[in-house]
């Protein structure tokens, strides 16, 4: 069925990314293929892998990004990007065969490959762009949230958490209720003023990125704006006049 | 959008033959149409010909055709499987309606009601068709109002080229009337068009680079790096772009080929019947087929998906 849940229930698996932390080194990009290509979606095709034009399936990616403020200050700002696992997900609803569906319990979005006839219409559907049609396989793939990873029992309870988020070395990915306002992401994403992507779309992401947090102000133990070398006036110090006088002739 | 040889195909062709088989229905309900067997067997043959062959091409695009059946189910939420049990359902009235004309000889009384009906299930099969992309929000130009029109509009007017052919080859009384009916079509096609071609050059607020990625705040967001040194299915399915003059140019070509010449020519017939109109409505026919080819190619072309927003574009 692919309308989404009538009676959605309270959980609401999902992520919040710490674009302040985040330092762009891909390895939860990585640890998602790695983990995904023997998971629930698997495989992770590659077409032409060591060739001209490599290309494949992946469920993560990290996109870079500079940000330039009115005053001409800028920054970068690396930006992983998964499936939101939207709440008004227009993806499972423009499925035409049920294979696309949002999972009542804990509102993780998952294709049935068995079901998808790969008519990519869902893709065309997603603001985001989580969905990854497998052209080996005919279907489409999409992130599963580790559906296979976070219940399973055989793991340790430390690492019942997405791939992205057990691996990411800088403590920039968090897992967790979006549903629970007391959980502890639902805390962090108060306490950071954490957001939702392209919220004009309609979609209701789950999914939530924290700010980069505001520069230090110069001066303020923050890094000083350079000062210009004075052309003309006079160098103080006596041996700064005696090379300029000199190199003045 | 990466505009797809079997898509454009099934949108083309069977739009034209729902376009056909919708006139038919609506003319024998009007008893406008002589139920002559050799006439309902062409018509027949090319509206359900290419209807057939419009679906059968939208299935070479599928990952898995085997499993097309599957896409009937979902019509309470997805217009492609509204498409898809529409089209379905549009072969019983046709089926019924054509062998009441061509092996009863019928076509008025019950049979035109059956007729009217197969003239609906053929208008709302295209109605799904335009929905599937009016309804995407992600993509800016196909959410324009003027999206469903123009199916409507370019559907009636392929098969009501096609149908003015068939008339003059018979030499119907009808085909006069028919013919002015064609030439208001061809300019409504092109107002259409270029009321769409307006629409969605317009800049309205749609998302842009700073909005997808929440950055806003902090200044302006352009990409600095790719997530990847090689392509993707997103860039190669989403990210297809056409120069603007280009595009330009084909416009033009569609309007010129596609609206203009088949009008001069049709209205050519209107004033000399006869065999030089039945050359006009059979020359008109490979110009509107490549002007409608040329304008879903552009549909597609020019359409700008959101997801580019984080490939390196700044508006979508």
């Amino acid at each position: 069925m692919t309308s989404l849940p009538r009676d959605p229930g309270p959980v609401k698996l999902g992520l919040v990314i710490d674009l302040d932390i985040c330092v762009g080194c891909h390895a939860c990009a990585v640890n998602c293929k790695e983990w995904n290509t023997s998971g629930h979606s698997a495989p992770l095709t590659d077409s032409d892998p060591y060739g001209a034009e490599p290309s494949g399936v992946w469920f993560n990616r990290v996109h870079t990004f500079e940000v330039v403020s009115e005053d001409g200050d800028s920054r970068t700002v690396h930006f992983p990007k998964s499936c939101l696992h939207c709440e008004a997900a227009p993806c499972v609803t423009v499925c035409p065969t049920g294979a696309s569906y949002k999972r009542e319990e804990d509102g993780i979005v998952l294709v049935n490959a068995e079901a998808c006839i790969g008519c990519k219409l869902c893709s065309w559907a997603c603001p985001y762009g989580a969905r990854e049609y497998d052209a080996d396989a005919g279907v489409m793939k999409k992130c599963t949230l580790c559906v296979d990873k976070i219940y399973n029992e055989n793991l340790d309870p430390r690492s019942r958490v997405p791939a992205c988020v057990s691996t990411c070395p800088a403590g920039a990915r968090h897992f967790g209720d979006l549903g629970d306002s007391d959980s502890e992401v639902s805390l962090l994403v108060a306490a950071r003023g954490g957001y939702e992507l392209m919220p004009e779309q309609g979609c209701q992401p789950v999914n939530r990125y924290l700010p980069p947090r505001p520069k230090q102000p110069a001066g303020d133990g923050g890094a000083a704006a350079l000062q210009p070398a004075a052309a003309d006036a006079a160098p103080p110090g006596l041996l700064a006049r005696w090379v300029d006088r000199m190199l003045s002739r | 959008m990466h505009p797809a040889r079997s898509v454009i195909l099934f949108t083309t062709a069977s739009g034209a033959g729902y376009g056909l088989l919708a006139w038919l229905g609506l003319l024998a309900a009007l008893d406008l149409l002589p139920a002559w067997r050799w006439l309902g067997v062409a018509a027949f043959v090319l509206g359900l010909g290419l209807v057939v062959a419009g679906l059968l091409a939208s299935t070479f695009h599928l990952g898995h055709p085997e499993r097309a059946w599957r896409a009937l189910s979902q019509w309470r939420s997805s217009w492609l499987s509204r498409e898809g049990v529409a089209a379905v359902v549009t072969f019983l009235p046709v089926g019924v309606f054509a062998f009441s004309w061509v092996v009863v000889g019928q076509n008025s009384g019950a049979a035109a009601l059956v007729g009217l009906l197969a003239s609906l299930c053929s208008l709302a099969t295209v109605i799904c068709t335009a929905m599937i992309y009016a309804s995407l929000r992600t993509i800016r130009a196909w959410a324009s109002r003027w999206t469903l029109p123009g199916y409507i509009v370019l559907t009636a007017l392929s098969g009501g080229v096609l149908l003015l052919a068939l008339l003059r080859l018979w030499d119907l009384p009808l085909a006069s009337g028919f013919g002015w009916a064609v030439l208001a079509l061809l300019a409504l096609a092109a107002a259409v068009k270029l009321l769409y071609w307006r629409d969605i050059a317009a800049e309205r607020s749609g998302s842009t680079a700073e909005s997808a990625t929440g950055l806003g705040e902090h200044g302006r967001v352009r990409l600095l790096e790719a997530p990847h040194s090689e392509s993707n299915y997103l860039m190669q399915e989403m990210g297809f772009r056409i120069a603007r003059k280009h595009a330009a140019r084909l416009r033009r070509l569609v309007l010129l080929l596609g609206f203009l010449a088949p009008f001069l020519l049709i209205a050519l017939g209107q004033a000399l019947p006869g065999i030089p109109a039945l050359l006009a409505a059979l020359a008109s026919l490979p110009l509107v087929g490549f002007g409608l080819v040329v304008e879903r190619w552009l549909f597609f072309a020019e359409a700008k998906h959101v997801v580019t927003l984080y490939y390196g574009e700044s508006r979508a």
